[in-house]
């Protein structure tokens, strides 16, 4: 029985986290909110103060910013889409009776241990690069020309690498989901002369329903603020044409110091971000409460 | 009859999964090559056996200090890992054994913190950070980790501590044991393996974590995330000098990464999938 005593230690117990999430939260975003509606650049001392919402008109605007959003939604939802079909043919895939799994679990789940910084250097020098490139040296032995990813597909070529980056943990999870059903079920489904395929719609997909929401879940936090990956490989450009909202508001910020127009930015993020937040945590709510 | 259906099945099934995890594999696995070549070699088209040479590792020691780098690393993932832990240990706890109506809503707020792009905050962190000096210190950082991984590591201990029966509890209750025996002799023991995987899994993310450890050093508190980045301006092709650099930074999480692979899956599913 909780008694008034035990309850007010949870609640001590409790004060640190909640206090630190509180603060970390409130205040850096309060300070947000209220460069957004200031012109400040702290390399110019004269401060205009006040200017209401011409921040945002001025972000909204800039050709940079719907193309921005664009391409953070693309990047999401491509990645998305590439690793939970690819996570769900590749699970069943090591799933099946094989030599040497471990070892194939092991090579399979290694890339989401790599840094970004890393994994995009990787994929920038080695694996795309259009003279030294091993896909330029494929394309060469097959008499192709070789592709310029980061010059004419940029955004192709991040999604390419974030898309490696994310594949092996939507694999794991969904591996382990499905190595968690009931292989009476299996069998008795075979037994009834159910065939692969509904076998797969009607049994194991119902099962790794709430593996694919959590995957879902967790990439689109981690997806929705890919940065060092641009940072490393485009610089967000040609142009424009590989910036996502993360990396414009960097630009603002630290490149241009436009901290108005930032702020209004970061403001736009979390918005955008709280979309999102508030659908996928519905779906994980409800999924977990099962 | 059925059998030799099963070991064909069985080949095929090996033959395509050990060629899918090749192909997976092979940017990791062609770093690692190329890390032993010389950078003549590095930029002279494709080839898998490498001359051998340990010349880029010497060279990444001795050109930039790659050591210093590697213990910052060290330093900020086990520093806020171990500073989380402590500030998160207590509110499990207490969510998993005295939980109220608000428990559940409050890991659900927790949770939607880390929704928070960070670059929203981006220019006030940078500001606060610069006012206090704090700027490429590592304490600063270390605070900062502890703070974006919390959220986690909260959910993940609560997952593992509401698996702690509630009955042993009473158990010694009942036995006169005080609040301080029971937590010491018998809540620990049974909680270790839990602590020790949510610390395993926050080293692998605190390492990696490739934002907050770029933009807010630039010397002195700078991990490999930062060091590596510096590999990105375009003058010169230092392929091997970088894949060997890079090889080091990862090689030490990766092996961790082989044998937290059951706790990956619990921590980042919050015990939705086991």
């Amino acid at each position: 029985m909780a008694t008034q005593q035990t309850r007010s230690l949870a609640r001590f117990m409790m004060a640190p986290s909640v206090v630190l999430l509180l603060v970390w939260m409130v205040i850096p975003l309060a300070l947000t909110l209220w460069f957004s509606f200031q012109q400040y650049n702290p390399l110019n001392p004269i401060r205009d103060g006040f200017v209401g919402l011409s921040n945002y008109a001025l972000f909204y605007s800039n050709p940079a910013f719907l193309q921005s959003i664009l391409n953070t939604l693309t990047l999401v939802i491509s990645v998305l889409l590439i690793t939970v079909v690819g996570g769900i043919l590749l699970a069943l895939l090591i799933d099946q009776p094989m030599w040497g799994q471990g070892l194939v679990r092991i090579l399979v789940i290694s890339p989401f241990f790599v840094m970004p910084p890393v994994a995009a250097l990787v994929w920038k020098n080695m694996i795309m690069h259009p003279q030294y490139g091993v896909f330029a040296d494929i394309a060469r032995f097959f008499g192709a020309q070789p592709i310029d990813w980061f010059g004419q597909h940029p955004m192709t070529a991040i999604i390419i690498i974030v898309a490696w980056q994310w594949l092996p943990f939507a694999t794991l999870i969904l591996l382990t989901a499905l190595q968690s059903l009931d292989g009476e079920q299996k069998e008795a489904a075979e037994m009834d002369g159910a065939g692969f395929i509904s076998r797969f719609i009607y049994l194991t997909l119902p099962h790794m329903s709430r593996a694919i929401t959590v995957v879902i879940l967790i990439q689109t936090i981690f997806l929705l603020s890919v940065y060092a990956e641009i940072l490393v490989t485009t610089n967000g450009g040609p142009g424009y044409a590989s910036t996502n909202l993360p990396f414009l508001v960097y630009q603002k910020a630290l490149l241009e110091f436009k901290i108005g127009q930032a702020s209004a930015g970061g403001i736009i993020a979390v918005i955008l971000a709280n979309i999102v937040a508030f659908f996928a945590m519905r779906a994980v709510g409800k999924n977990l409460d099962k | 009859m059925a059998r030799s259906v099963t070991t064909q099945h069985k080949t095929i099934a090996t033959v395509a999964a050990w060629i899918v995890a090749l192909l997976i594999f092979f940017p990791i696995l062609y770093t690692i090559i190329t890390s032993f070549k010389s950078e003549q070699e590095a930029i002279q088209g494709f080839s898998i056996i490498p001359s051998g040479t340990f010349e880029s590792y010497s060279e990444v020691q001795a050109q930039s200090g790659y050591f210093k780098f590697f213990f910052n690393s060290v330093l900020l993932s086990v520093g806020s890992t171990i500073l989380a832990l402590l500030v998160a240990i207590p509110a499990a706890w207490s969510m998993a054994f005295s939980p109220t109506k608000r428990t559940k809503d409050i890991l659900m707020w927790m949770l939607s913190t880390k929704m928070m792009p960070a670059v929203a905050v981006l220019f006030p962190i940078y500001l606060i950070f610069r006012d206090t000096g704090l700027l490429d210190s590592r304490i600063g950082l270390m605070v900062m980790l502890m703070l974006i991984n919390l959220p986690i590591v909260v959910w993940m201990l609560y997952t593992y501590f509401r698996e702690i029966p509630g009955e042993i509890l009473e158990a010694a209750r009942m036995d006169g044991a005080s609040l301080w025996n029971e937590i010491v002799y018998v809540l620990t023991p049974m909680a270790v393996p839990g602590i020790a995987s949510t610390m395993l899994l926050n080293i692998i993310l605190a390492w990696n974590e490739a934002f907050w450890t770029i933009r807010l050093t630039t010397t002195e508190a700078a991990p490999l995330t930062a060091f590596i980045s510096s590999f990105s301006s375009p003058q010169g092709l230092f392929w091997a000098k970088l894949s060997a650099a890079s090889t080091l930074a990862i090689a030490p999480i990766l092996i961790m990464g082989w044998f937290s692979q059951k706790q990956l899956v619990r921590g980042l599913t919050f015990g939705a999938v086991k």
